[in-house]
């Protein structure tokens, strides 16, 4: 085990254990709200790692829904992760065994994955686990809180809190689409789409979960079909 | 305890979608269109996300707003992106103050 890479991945990760921190305080807050119990809540924010997954399998637990219902739902809205593993599997370097991709794999969320994208260096295994510890403990220990305490920080700084992964987001965004022309075209397409399916009357009833992956699939694939990246590029 | 069952249900669907890519497909991807798709995925699907739900999560449209125009505006100077997102926190926090003394 690299420690250095592993607390180079912990360092690059806490902010994102900060901004899951305040995310799943609110998903706490709100399955306390309706009766699940704290440690219930903070055990489905532990084993899901997930924001648009479990606030949807919140509402059905609550309605009772059939477990098949539940598993449908949940490779809907969360088939986007099918992708990002696809593309964090092409950038480790393939003699990463079986094991060490079992753990890697449970810490891909959005943010995690961005993050290891964005990363210049090879990645490594210490370096990967060491990303997931900080969102990991803030996810979970989030949802504790908020479940333990939702009211106590005043509701002015919550909502306050709430717009901190979309900064995260457009971080990571902004700075690749000023430099490249087509990843500018590439969110421009995704914008305009999520905006259709946001406020379009018919469009507008598809789940959340599944106009992302709309939205995804078709934007990377014009412009993967327009601006196809150079071969030597390409090849981490 | 029914409860458990969903969990288990949420958690292990969750983890088979994101394991089976990274230890069944291993072999590095010949096409280049999926490897040009691939990279653009996570660009198109964290914009796809950010907007326009920013502007539904805070209490006033007009924070969204705020908070979106501090984020791009510092992140284009190239920002931290703690920066970026603790600027942003305060981009609402501020308008909403503002909004109300009105």
């Amino acid at each position: 085990m690299n420690w250095n890479q592993y607390r180079t991945g912990v360092r690059r990760g806490l902010p994102v254990g900060v901004g899951y921190f305040s995310v799943s305080f609110g998903f706490g807050a709100m399955a306390a709200a309706q009766g699940i119990r704290a440690l219930d809540a903070a055990l489905i924010s532990a084993t899901n790692l997930t924001s648009a997954g479990q606030f949807a399998g919140l509402t059905l637990i609550l309605a009772s829904a059939g477990l098949w219902e539940m598993i449908l739902t949940q490779i809907v809205i969360n088939s986007r992760y099918a992708l990002m593993s696809l593309a964090l599997g092409q950038r480790l370097n393939s003699n990463i065994g079986f094991l060490p991709r079992l753990a890697i794999a449970f810490f891909n969320t959005d943010e995690i994955f961005a993050l290891a994208m964005a990363e210049k260096q090879p990645l490594t295994v210490p370096f990967l686990l060491g990303l997931g510890l900080m969102p990991f403990l803030g996810w979970t220990t989030g949802t504790l809180c908020g479940a333990l305490a939702g009211s106590v920080l005043p509701l002015a700084v919550r909502t306050a809190l709430a717009v901190m992964l979309y900064g995260m987001f457009i971080a990571i965004v902004v700075p690749p689409a000023r430099q490249e022309k087509p990843v500018l075209a590439c969110c421009a397409l995704a914008l305009v789409l999520s905006c259709l399916f946001t406020w379009v009357p018919g469009l507008n009833g598809v789940s959340a979960g599944l106009s992302i992956v709309i939205c995804t699939v078709a934007s990377a694939g014009v412009c993967a079909w327009l601006f196809p990246i150079p071969d030597e590029e390409a090849a981490p | 305890m029914k409860i458990y069952l969903y969990i288990l249900a949420m958690a292990l669907t969750t983890y088979l979608i994101r394991v089976l890519p990274l230890t069944v497909f291993r072999k590095p991807i010949q096409s280049r269109f999926i490897r040009s798709f691939l990279h653009y995925v996570p660009y198109a699907c964290l914009t796809a996300m950010t907007f326009p739900a920013i502007l539904y999560d805070t209490t006033y449209i007009i924070s969204g707003i705020a908070a979106l125009i501090v984020a791009i505006v510092l992140a284009f100077r190239g920002k931290s992106l703690l920066t970026v997102s603790l600027a942003s926190c305060a981009a609402v926090f501020l308008t909403e103050r503002i909004v109300e003394l009105f």
